[in-house]
């Protein structure tokens, strides 16, 4: 048989059901691409699959009673990466899940094993520094507002983390690459979408948008950040190794005075 | 709270709190309530790293650089010619909030010069512990520094609010303390740390029977030495360390390199070097402690008093013990798995689980991650290449130093990442 180029519409349900339709038929040499990513042309026989929700459910519930909890984790971090060509190690993954009676998550000498295990832990290195490098600033509205750009779409992860810390102020948190962010209004947690005004500069704390002492907690962050410093231990490289340079923009510490 | 007068007080009080190298913020318990601010129930989060490369967890100042005091090694010490400064109770507690609001910290690490006397400047401690806890429904991390001679009284309250107290002994030998801190008995500091000790167990117990006995202290005790101050040798060092451990169930003994600020004849003169390797190999031993199943004593002894500098304290282990090895990984216990050099416990963890599929080669050792420059010295797996020359421990440090310099140095200071 042919090899089928499968469709979905870029969320993990979607991938599920593609999945699904995967094992459903059988297929053996398959493609499944994100919509997001598709190249015309190439995949002109393309079959785009529809997400159904009991669907994923069902594969979703099966590969949890395969693997450990954190084998499972690890399959939905991977899958946040959205990295080219990660469907292809999930869905390997998933059919030596599905063909082995053992758990297989530690299996480390396994290609995809490995590889999905390596590709969580950049997206969990992520995760964990979006929740170190978020760095609020309080608007004239009340909000605690904060602006990201993760290599990963970790907004999913870390929403739980923000909201058990933070649970008596208003806050956003928002992923200005991938248009779309979280807000927490003292009880959930929902899904937005912002427009910015025009004159809206993501780096920079403007008195129309913040809070007028806004600017002097920053400074006295960012004093405070130069005087614990002992000058004489001095070592860049192991600063920049903890806090690579593309996350200064972003960081309060790390602003021009 | 003027703008102006904090930062200058915050610049001056951040300053002279610096050289304290704890800033841990894990190991509590304390989960948000009636939806208050602040959690501290995972793993401590480093929101920054200053450009030595030192995690900032905490906001970590003193109440006041004022000190009754004259320890040698201490640039807030009485004879020392510099600004002063205090903050008042309310101002920590609004800077406290105020940051960890804006997700800069986890908390605060609130030490202080002693002004009047320990039991006064306790009292000043506690009360803004007490204030974050009670007033502000702050539940994130707060670790106070138990003024050595403090009042039980006070070091009871201290834990109510405080998630980790500590006490820093800073001198490791009783002699060097008399020489350069000759106001400060060594009582004095294990006053309060025995008082401590002695509630986090009576916490324990009450535990069990009423399920809402306030919490003590989660994050227990720690300390902190200073590092080649006072002439005190690597053995001696660990030898106080193992101690404290043992004696008042320490959560973290930390080292610091003694960084000169004085021209004190007691004392390395201003721009000889910091010892940081030193620190890291002292960190190493620490680690190889607790967490990879050594004795004190078979790092360091009578006749072994120094660590090696060149090579890590496993390596040096190891080199001194080579009828332990070869180590077949696809069929030693975890123990001596531990025990290669080059192998960090993880993967340790990982060899276990995936040997249970397959009997494990180079390759797939590789894949794991291990360093293999060190390890292939000490071990054999599925595969017939293996070291089979008899070569002496000299010949060994000789080519894992010669045959992978640089990546000898990476894992350095990737090592020096753990401790941060
Ligand atoms: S008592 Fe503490 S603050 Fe005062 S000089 Fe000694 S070490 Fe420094």
């Amino acid at each position: 048989m042919q090899g089928r180029n499968l469709i979905y519409d870029g969320t993990f349900d979607g991938f599920l059901s593609a999945v699904f339709f995967v094992f459903e038929h059988k297929l053996r040499a398959v493609v499944i691409q994100n919509k997001f990513e598709m190249q015309l042309g190439l995949f002109s026989d393309a079959e785009t699959i529809i997400t159904e929700e009991d669907k994923a459910n069902r594969v979703w519930k099966g590969v949890k009673s395969k693997l450990s909890p954190k084998g499972s984790y690890q399959l939905y971090y991977a899958f946040l990466s959205e990295q080219k060509g990660v469907e292809a190690i999930l869905l390997d993954y998933i059919t030596y899940a599905f063909s082995n009676a053992q758990s297989v998550d530690k299996d480390y000498s396994h290609p995809s094993v490995l590889k999905i295990a390596q590709i969580a832990k950049s997206v969990g290195r992520e995760k964990h520094r979006m929740e170190a490098f978020v760095r609020f600033r309080l608007t004239k509205d009340d909000i605690y507002f904060s602006n990201i750009e993760p290599d990963f779409n970790v907004l999913p992860l870390i929403s739980k983390h923000f909201k058990r810390r933070y649970a008596d102020q208003k806050w956003v948190i928002y992923d200005i690459k991938r248009g779309y962010g979280l807000y927490y209004d003292l009880d959930k947690v929902e899904i937005i979408n912002m427009e910015f005004p025009a004159d809206f500069k993501f780096t920079k704390t403007d008195s129309e948008f913040f809070q007028e002492h806004e600017l002097e907690f920053q400074k006295l962050w960012k004093d405070y950040f130069k005087s614990t410093n002992i000058e004489s231990r001095k070592n860049m490289k192991l600063h920049i190794r903890h806090v690579p340079k593309r996350y200064w923009k972003y960081l309060s510490e790390k602003q021009p005075n | 709270m003027s703008f102006q007068r904090t930062q200058e007080k915050l610049k001056i009080l951040s300053d002279a709190a610096k050289y304290d190298v704890s800033c841990s913020s894990s190991g509590s318990k304390r989960a948000n309530t009636n939806k208050g601010i602040g959690d501290a129930t995972g793993m401590g989060i480093c929101h920054s790293y200053t450009e030595d490369g030192r995690c900032v967890s905490l906001l970590k100042i003193l109440l006041t650089n004022y000190c009754i005091f004259d320890c040698a090694y201490c640039v807030t010490r009485k004879s020392n010619d510099i600004k002063r400064a205090a903050f008042k109770v309310q101002e920590v507690v609004d800077l406290t909030i105020n940051f960890y609001r804006r997700n800069y910290i986890e908390g605060l690490f609130l030490s202080s010069g002693i002004f009047k006397n320990a039991d006064y400047t306790m009292e000043r401690l506690v009360a803004v512990a007490k204030k974050l806890r009670t007033e502000e429904n702050f539940n994130g991390y707060i670790h106070l520094k138990s003024i050595p001679g403090a009042s039980d009284e006070l070091m009871r309250e201290a834990g109510l609010y405080a998630d980790r107290l500590s006490v820093n002994i800073e001198i490791p030998t009783k002699d060097g303390l008399k020489k350069l801190a000759p106001d400060k008995k060594h009582e004095d500091f294990i006053k309060p740390m025995k008082k401590v000790k002695n509630e986090i167990i009576q916490f324990k117990e009450e535990k069990k029977i009423i399920k809402s006995t306030p919490k003590y202290a989660p994050a227990g005790q720690s300390t902190q030495m200073i590092i080649g101050a006072s002439g005190e040798n690597d053995f001696q060092i660990m030898q106080t360390s193992n101690y404290f451990y043992k004696s008042y169930n320490l959560k973290r003994v930390y080292y610091s390199g003694y960084v000169p600020i004085s021209y004190d004849n007691r004392l390395p003169q201003i721009g000889s070097a910091v010892p940081i390797l030193r620190e890291n190999r002292l960190y190493q031993t620490d680690w190889l402690m607790r967490f990879y199943g050594f004795e004190f004593s078979e790092i360091l002894n009578e006749r072994n008093q120094n660590l090696d500098l060149d090579i890590d304290p496993k390596l040096s282990w190891a080199l001194r013990n080579l009828h332990e090895f070869p180590v077949d990984i696809n069929s030693a216990d975890k123990r001596m798995l531990a025990r290669i050099p080059g192998l960090g416990m993880k993967s340790v963890y990982k060899i276990l689980n995936a040997r249970r599929f397959r009997k494990l080669n180079w390759e797939h050792l590789k894949k794991i991650g291990v360093a293999l420059n060190r390890a292939q010295y000490f071990m054999i797996c599925d595969s017939s290449k293996f070291e089979k020359r008899d070569l002496t421990s000299e010949k060994i440090k000789g080519l894992i130093l010669q045959n992978s310099k640089s990546k000898y140095q990476q894992s350095l200071s990737n090592q020096l990442n753990l401790f941060g």
